[in-house]
């Protein structure tokens, strides 16, 4: 689809233009470039010395049992937080789309979460399950339950899923819910004349119809999980115990930050960029179908 | 259920509708009841921990230290918002006052959402109503940034700032959280929905590319431009890692990042009543602006992704 | 448009600030300015930014400017992204784990002793503390950076909670077998944390290997060259750390988690016994609501030639070199020179000493507190010192630690012994689990820092 062309000039639209391309070209190409190119390179952190090494880096980060440990744990964790938040929301915008007193007030209080970062997110969820001063966490071991996150790598695990699901679930709601509300009424109607039960209606004839919006939800909520849980880690957990909550990007960090291993830090990157790319590219496919050139 | 009801003789019909009436009545009740109730579990669920970190934030430190976790508010409320406001709580370690990290946190997320809105205005436009050579090019880099979250280009985006000397400062914490194309590629999609008829009146009436910018685009997008703004501000407020890189000046933290810095490791006793009060002030002011500006929200965020 | 020149225009600063920086005021222009990089928080930050202003006063040719740059880490990552953007500081404040990273740097580090003689600045390092000095020594013992504050592990213990298990408040535990006793006296007495430790992987694994004089690495700890490897896994360790987990699992030893974690278990009476910093002396003053005592850490009176002196925390001064180019000019160095020559003054030790709980690095430091009556008004505050000095001249395992990659290093000791606290191995698996994977540490450290 394009528009019929109405301004001519290369002046004007290339000086629109400027700012955000500016921006781009300084603070993403760059160091895309950049992440890229220390990838190859051994070098001393200094920067006094680089010997280019193929693909030796790729290599050794593969291979690192440390990486593979993290890989393993962001996949356990991208599942439970994407599965979780979206089968809780899903469940919440179904009760939520029948017409009810007072729905519009239950759809306010759901989304609110949404706007709460992360980090913010985690440290709420600390005051919860903090083994000393958190209301379940006390419980927890008063009931012979030995909680304590900071030595029980699964309960830490388990922590840091709730809370970034917890976050999640409002977004997911909000499109579940447009979702469920764009469903032509006749075909809720004559799902219901068929005679089928509530429940038999609802999977044979409601997801299949929310499949696009759920494909969609399934690929916003793994990025989420991969990528925006940094502040969650961080904040609660710092990859610990014992690597037990350190995920792929939580490694870069590290890596880069702390360890000061360059170029082992941009090999990890560059993997997580081509792994962003090809699930970038499957949503634009598959949902994008209005994008022209 | 049909068989029955064609063999019946109509005034059994009638007594069986009455009955399959009532008896479906009852059944919407109780699930209308059951509807209620799962949402309001569900609202009750999210609210918890909200409520809990609310409570605690009223009550004094010995008791939360002590590990009473109080369900009901307590009467130090004034005193630990006023501290945690004003100095950042007692003590020889405290932290930067909520006040100034809030203040920070406001102006990087206002630099941010009005800075993405207004690039990504100007290049939606650039890209939709002109034609030039490099179009597409232009098209595509911006496009790129979709893919390159700021969490894959870490260490390399920090090794520019230091290399521009952009550390500890504001450009460093907005510049580079500007211009993902996430608003651009919306403002394109509205834009291409413009009928051809404006343009054409415009050009008729000798409006330059500006005046019709002016004058026509920028009203016909107040929608989007409002949607957008509590998206990319709540983008803005909760950054974390960006921040927790770029800025060690303690004046210049954010909230988020001040929050989570709080909880130390040992290094003070933690006034976990005061750190309770700066959460609820950290999350404060974006859920307000999902409330306030709720209905432009929904829409703005459903139809960014599609 | 006023957004978008507020971004073009902010975009243009930013990029016009690439260019070279002006260089620094000469001689008549107004003092030299000396950048200085810490990594102290307030309060101890306020007393060393007030050190630095006192020097500022004390002359008119250079003026050193502090600022504070975060955490250690931070500062050192801080660093060396400054270096390689040329503009890195003169003068950066680096932990003691960042001393085999600073050595390894190679041109990007100007060593103490060079700048010193080139300038025509005398600063006798051998009134300094043995340990002090021969951490950030050379191998062939020239000093390369300039020590400041400096700290060891002591025994903090709760007197009154000694008195409810019917122990002597007044005698502390000396040895490892009397700890144990001790904490099981104070268990069965009621007590739910006998035991604990901040900086698991510095008191438990470095000090004790320095106080019975067992190798930590070899190459005499890293001193002697990148080649180095860790040697944690000897009976001594093992030991030890079996001890830990066996005494974790009873109850007697609290695992508080890593790096300063454990601190705050001791003031607030949890545990009766802690073995951290001697720097958190004020802390404890400021928090603690019963008598304490200070001791020295326990070791195994079994072990031949055991105990000698601890090894020091801390940190020191390094002084870089603008960027991979060098650009720095003799007068650079000199204000440098007149810095370190300032601080290493025996009052400015003692006072610093004195105001916030690290030890005087020199002997000369320590006798100006003792005539000023600090150890009587403070008891226990000698102990460090002396824990220190015992055993007179260093040898090659008390020396210090001298390895790259260090702080991943200790992170992956406190690693392993997580999951040995969580009943997943023993003490030498986790042991031998550190030697594995610190050695792939070292290697990389060590092929990183070869091509030059």
């Amino acid at each position: 689809m394009r528009k019929k062309v109405i301004f001519r000039g290369i002046g004007l639209p290339l000086l629109l233009l400027a700012p955000q391309l500016a921006v781009t070209i300084v603070f993403f190409l760059w160091p895309a470039g950049a992440a890229i190119w220390q990838s190859v390179l051994q070098e001393d952190p200094w920067g006094l010395s680089s010997q280019f090494v193929g693909l030796r880096n790729f290599q050794e980060v593969l291979a690192d049992p440390a990486w593979r440990t993290a890989a393993w744990n962001t996949l356990i964790f991208s599942v439970s937080v994407a599965g979780s938040a979206m089968s809780v929301a899903l469940f919440l915008a179904v009760q939520a789309d029948k017409s009810i007193r007072g729905a519009n007030v239950y759809k306010t209080l759901l989304i609110w979460p949404y706007a709460v970062a992360p980090a913010v997110a985690a440290v709420l969820w600390l005051f919860l399950f903090h083994p000393s001063i958190g209301l379940i966490g006390r419980a927890l071991n008063a009931a012979g339950i030995l909680w304590d996150y900071k030595l029980n790598g699964a309960q830490a695990m388990l922590l840091v899923i709730i809370a970034a699901a917890w976050k999640q679930v409002s977004y997911n709601f909000i499109f579940f819910l447009a979702g469920l509300q764009s469903i032509p009424k006749s075909v809720l109607e004559a799902a219901a004349i068929d005679g089928a039960r509530p429940t038999r209606r609802f999977w044979t004839v409601v997801f299949p119809l929310l499949s696009p919006t759920t494909f969609f939800l399934l690929v916003v909520n793994l990025v989420y999980a991969f990528f925006d849980t940094f502040g969650v880690i961080h904040a609660l957990t710092g990859g610990g115990p014992g690597k037990a909550t350190e995920t792929l990007i939580y490694k870069v960090y590290v890596e880069g930050v702390q360890n000061t291993n360059l170029g082992s830090s941009a090999a990890q990157s560059v993997i997580l960029m081509v792994f962003v790319i090809a699930l970038t590219a499957v949503q634009f496919r598959f949902i994008e179908r209005k994008v022209h050139y | 259920m049909s068989v029955a009801l064609e063999e019946a003789t109509p005034a059994a019909r009638l007594q069986d509708d009455a009955r399959l009436a009532a008896a479906t009545r009852r059944r919407q009740q109780r699930e209308r009841w059951m509807t209620h109730l799962w949402l309001l579990l569900g609202v009750l669920i999210f609210a918890f921990p909200i409520w809990i970190t609310l409570v605690g934030s009223t009550h004094d430190t010995a008791t939360i230290g002590r590990g009473d976790v109080p369900l009901l508010p307590g009467s130090h409320g004034l005193e630990n918002y006023t501290a945690a406001f004003q100095t950042g709580g007692s003590g020889r370690y405290r932290s930067s006052p909520a006040g100034l990290m809030l203040w920070n946190s406001a102006v990087m997320a206002m630099c941010i959402a009005v800075g993405k809105i207004a690039i990504s205005l100007l290049s939606a436009y650039a890209v939709v109503f002109f034609s030039f050579p490099g179009r597409m090019l232009a098209f595509w880099t911006i496009f790129i940034t979709l893919m390159l979250p700021v969490e894959v280009r870490i260490i390399p985006t920090y090794q520019v700032i230091v290399a521009l000397d952009l550390f500890n400062s504001f450009a460093g914490l907005t510049i580079p959280l500007i211009a993902s194309a996430t608003a651009t590629l919306l403002f394109r999609q509205f834009f291409l929905t413009i009928p051809d008829e404006y343009v054409e009146a415009a050009k008729i009436d000798g409006a330059g590319p500006l005046r019709f910018f002016r004058d026509i685009l920028l009203p016909l997008s107040v929608t989007n431009i409002a949607a957008l703004f509590v998206i990319l501000f709540i983008y803005g407020w909760n950054q974390y890692l960006w921040p927790l890189l770029i800025v060690n000046d303690r004046s210049m933290e954010t909230i988020v990042v001040g929050l989570a810095k709080m909880i130390g490791s040992g290094d003070t006793q933690n006034e976990w009543n005061v750190i309770m009060a700066t959460a609820v002030l950290a999350l404060l002011p974006p859920v307000l602006v999902v409330l306030v500006m709720q209905r432009w929200f929904v829409k703005g965020l459903t139809e960014t992704e599609k | 448009m006023k957004r978008r020149h507020l971004t073009t225009s902010a975009l243009a600063a930013a990029l016009a600030s690439r260019l070279p920086r002006p260089a620094a005021a000469q001689g008549g222009s107004g003092p030299l300015e000396i950048q200085f990089w810490h990594g102290l928080p307030k309060p101890l930050g306020t007393q060393l930014e007030e050190i630095v202003a006192a020097f500022n006063e004390s002359q008119p040719r250079y003026r050193v400017v502090p600022s504070f740059r975060g955490s250690y880490s931070e500062t050192m990552v801080a660093a060396i992204a400054a270096f390689r953007a040329n503009a890195a500081p003169h003068v950066v404040q680096m932990y003691e784990v960042g001393t085999g990273t600073m050595m390894a740097a190679g041109r990007a580090v100007k060593p103490a002793y060079e700048l010193l003689a080139e300038s025509g600045v005398k600063i006798d390092f051998n009134d300094y503390l043995p340990p002090v000095r021969g951490y950030y020594e050379s191998s062939d013992g020239r000093q390369m950076s300039m020590p400041f504050n400096s700290s060891t592990a002591v025994l903090f213990w709760n007197k009154d909670h000694f008195r409810k298990a019917g122990l002597d408040p007044e005698k502390p535990p000396t040895t490892w077998q009397e700890m144990e006793a001790t904490a099981r006296k104070l268990k069965a007495a009621g007590i739910a944390n006998p035991m604990t430790t901040a900086w698991p992987a510095w008191v438990q694994v470095e000090q004790m290997s320095a106080i019975h004089d067992v190798p930590l690495a070899t190459l005499g700890n890293g001193f002697g060259g990148l080649g180095a490897e860790l040697r944690v896994s000897n009976p001594l360790m093992v030991r030890h750390m079996d001890n830990l987990i066996a005494w974790q699992r009873d109850g007697l030893f609290k695992y508080a988690g890593r790096d300063n974690a454990g601190d705050a278990l001791f003031p607030n009476g949890d545990c009766s016994m802690i073995m951290a910093s001697s720097g958190i002396r004020a802390r404890i003053t400021r928090e603690a609501r019963f008598q304490w005592g200070t001791g020295m850490l326990p070791y195994y009176s079994d072990v031949p030639g055991a105990p000698r002196n601890s090894i020091i925390g801390g940190a020191s001064f390094w002084a870089l070199n603008r960027g991979p180019q060098g650009g720095r000019t003799p007068e650079d160095w000199k204000g440098v020179a007149e810095f370190y020559r300032y601080i290493s003054q025996p009052e400015v030790d003692a006072k610093w000493h004195m105001e916030t709980g690290y030890v005087p690095v020199r002997r000369a430091g320590y006798a100006i507190a003792k005539k000023q009556g600090y150890y009587e008004k403070n008891p226990g505050a000698e102990v460090p010192i002396e824990q220190l000095l015992r055993g007179g001249e260093t040898t090659e395992n008390t020396r210090g630690i001298r390895l790259g990659g260090y702080v991943e290093i200790r992170n992956i000791m406190q690693e392993e012994m997580e999951k040995a606290f969580q009943g997943q191995q023993n003490g030498k698996q986790a042991l031998d689990a550190m030697v594995q994977r610190a050695n792939q540490v070292l290697r990389n450290f060590q092929r990183q820092h070869q091509g030059r």
